[in-house]
């Protein structure tokens, strides 16, 4: 399994804006040392809480962010720190599908200026007509009439717009789309059509995903592989089935009982979280969840737990093996 | 249930949605947005007249007539005559060429210069410091003072009242633009850009710029207004259009010694110079409701 996208040690600290006096006031962690990779036609699913880092980790990805430390390798070779052709060359082959449909398109801009955009950049397409069919083509590909071309944004649906969106996405045929919570926004019903397309559109291209969501059932529904993410940091990697029947991490687990099962006769055991996630201004030492994790001793408080191999393509970052059911905490070292 | 038992009422419901009235758009404009009809309107009126006042029954603006001097308001000098013998009405009408074009003047170049310098100084961070305290400081001097100051330094005419009225007025769009960038760019659709391979000066030409120009346009109308009362307060005191330019502030400033005695030597110019400025104002009020949907839409 050759890697298309590999991640290594990417880390971004946000230094907010010094004070009065040019003392800078703090550091958002961001990101801490996120390493991770991805294979070609794979979808890898982030998932975490709000402000656990993950939009960062995308807009890192496509180079919106510049890392504070790591590397971004495509087929091995380093890509973060470059400047024009080589990173256009870069943009042409990863695209970004962003989270709110509403804002992501000009709305100045009829929908054919906008898909015309990355292919004259790209220079895939330049004359009129050519443009034209190119830009059908792309519409019919996302389930969109091809007359929609000479329609401005505002005259689609949510769901409709963000259709649009993953063509302007697939216009210059990328090897990877990071999708940034991209069906958040949208109805289920909706929701469940846009993830069925990128299915789709992934079965027919062989496109590689990066799948950005705080929705465990959606992702459930399309992954191939999940990391779970907590303040910055990845605490648990593992296959989709690993991942969702064979949790090894107290966050991961508390995440996945939280999802809700449309069936009102099944009595789950809700591992319940107490308190709120720790302000990424000044996270907590160690391993970054002990402060709400039920089973936090001594060590978590004082060391940082690394990603460890628990099964073939399942990794963990926690210093205990703890049975499902929580009552036998047995020290992984 | 078989259709026939449902009740009469039924059939009323077309009524609830009655037929669109089909308006004349300039009737449906007037309805949706009546500042921009009565703003407009009353502007183009002005304009006309500005524009065709050699054809509205003036006489020269600066023929001087002794023996005529000082004449109230008659049928044959509609708003009087002047210490000279000037016709006032002439003087007026002309004078409202020299207003309006330095209203639409100044607006034109304080919003090419806001925009240029709000642009850089919103997309490029290392300028935008530099570029801002450099605002901060022509806009901690008074428009009118700094305009004083700039005329001091250069002859009389109406380019450079123009020019200084313009360095006086530009700080306050160009902080305005500032704003609008700043917030523009973390859009998303400014990062989808990026990401579609847009450079960028092309992302600010093709997808900031264009969503500026509603505020921009709303500003620059007050920008105009601002900058016809300037032009007649520079004049009013001396410092601005000279003598031979008959503005409607030369006009006043004229009329200034024997205004307690003949008050329509001040009343004309002031009534049009007023009406001018109200009209461009409520002619804003109403571009800004128009480009901005949010701002209180009654009925």
């Amino acid at each position: 399994m050759s890697a298309l996208l590999d991640l290594r040690g990417l880390t971004k600290h946000f230094p907010l804006s010094p004070d009065l006096f040019g003392r800078p006031k703090a550091t958002v962690h961001a990101l801490d040392d996120v390493s991770l990779s991805l294979a070609r036609g794979e979808t890898l699913s982030i998932v975490g809480e709000s402000g656990c880092g993950k939009s960062t980790l995308g807009k890192a990805i496509v180079q919106l962010q510049v890392p504070t430390a790591g590397d971004i390798l495509l087929e091995g070779a380093r890509v973060n720190g470059q400047r024009g052709a080589a990173l256009k060359a870069f943009r042409k082959r990863v695209q970004m599908v962003f989270q709110d449909p509403y804002s992501s398109l000009n709305p100045r801009l009829t929908v054919f200026d906008s898909l015309a955009e990355p292919l004259r950049n790209f220079g895939i397409a330049h004359a009129r007509a050519e443009l034209e069919r190119q830009i059908g083509d792309l519409l019919q590909q996302v389930g969109l009439p091809r007359d929609a071309a000479h329609r401005y944004p505002h005259e689609f649906s949510g769901g409709q717009r963000q259709r649009i969106a993953i063509a302007r996405a697939l216009a210059p045929r990328p090897d990877l789309i990071v999708c940034d919570e991209a069906v958040s926004a949208l109805d289920v019903s909706v929701k469940a059509q846009v993830v069925n397309l990128l299915g789709d559109i992934q079965k027919a291209t062989g496109l590689s995903l990066v799948f950005i969501s705080h929705d465990l059932a959606i992702v459930e529904h399309l992954t191939h592989r999940v990391a779970v993410m907590y303040l910055g940091r990845v605490v648990e990697l593992a296959e989709r089935r690993a991942l969702f029947g064979d949790a090894r991490h107290p966050y991961t687990r508390a995440l996945i009982s939280a999802v809700p099962v449309p069936d009102p006769k099944v009595r789950k055991t809700r591992t319940m979280l107490k308190g709120d996630v720790p302000s990424p201004l000044r996270p907590p030492s160690g391993c970054r969840f002990h402060t709400r994790c039920p089973f936090a001793t001594e060590t978590c408080r004082a060391v940082t737990p690394a990603l460890r191999p628990v099964a073939e393509g399942h990794k963990v970052a926690c210093h205990f093996d703890i049975s499902p059911d929580g009552t036998q905490v047995r020290d992984a070292a | 249930m078989a259709a026939s038992s449902l009740p009469p009422q039924v059939s009323a419901a077309p009524d609830l949605f009655p037929p669109v009235k089909r308006r004349h758009p300039w009737v449906a404009l007037a309805r949706r947005h009546p500042s921009i009809v009565i703003g407009g309107g009353l502007l183009l009126v002005i304009v006309v007249m500005a524009v065709a006042a050699q054809w509205l029954g003036t006489v020269d603006p600066n023929a001087i007539a002794p023996a005529k001097r000082n004449r109230a308001p008659s049928a044959e000098f509609w708003f009087g005559t002047d210490a000279l013998g000037r016709d006032l009405y002439s003087r007026v009408l002309y004078g409202a060429q020299v207003s309006l074009m330095v209203g639409v003047a100044v607006a034109v170049c304080a919003t090419i210069l806001g925009l240029a310098t709000g642009l850089v100084a919103g997309a490029v961070r290392a300028l935008d410091a530099p570029i801002m305290r450099i605002m901060d400081g022509l806009m901690s001097i008074p428009p009118i003072l700094l305009a004083v100051a700039l005329m001091a330094l250069m002859r009389g005419s109406v380019l450079n009242v123009i020019l200084a009225i313009s360095i006086a007025e530009f700080p306050r769009m160009s902080r305005l633009v500032r704003g609008l960038v700043l917030s523009i760019r973390e859009q998303p659709y400014v990062d989808g850009a990026i990401v579609a391979g847009t450079a960028l000066p092309m992302v600010i030409w093709r997808h900031i710029l264009p969503n500026t120009l509603g505020p921009v346009i709303v500003q620059s109308t007050y920008i105009c207004s601002a900058a016809m009362i300037t032009e007649a307060a520079l004049s009013f005191i001396g410092a601005g259009t000279p003598p031979s330019v008959p503005s409607w502030g030369t006009v006043m400033s004229e009329g200034r010694a024997l205004w307690q005695i003949k008050p329509h030597m001040i009343f004309f110019p002031a009534v049009f110079l007023s009406l001018t400025v109200l009209a461009v104002n409520i002619l804003g009020d109403g571009l800004r409701d128009a480009f901005d949907p949010r701002a209180g839409k009654r009925g």
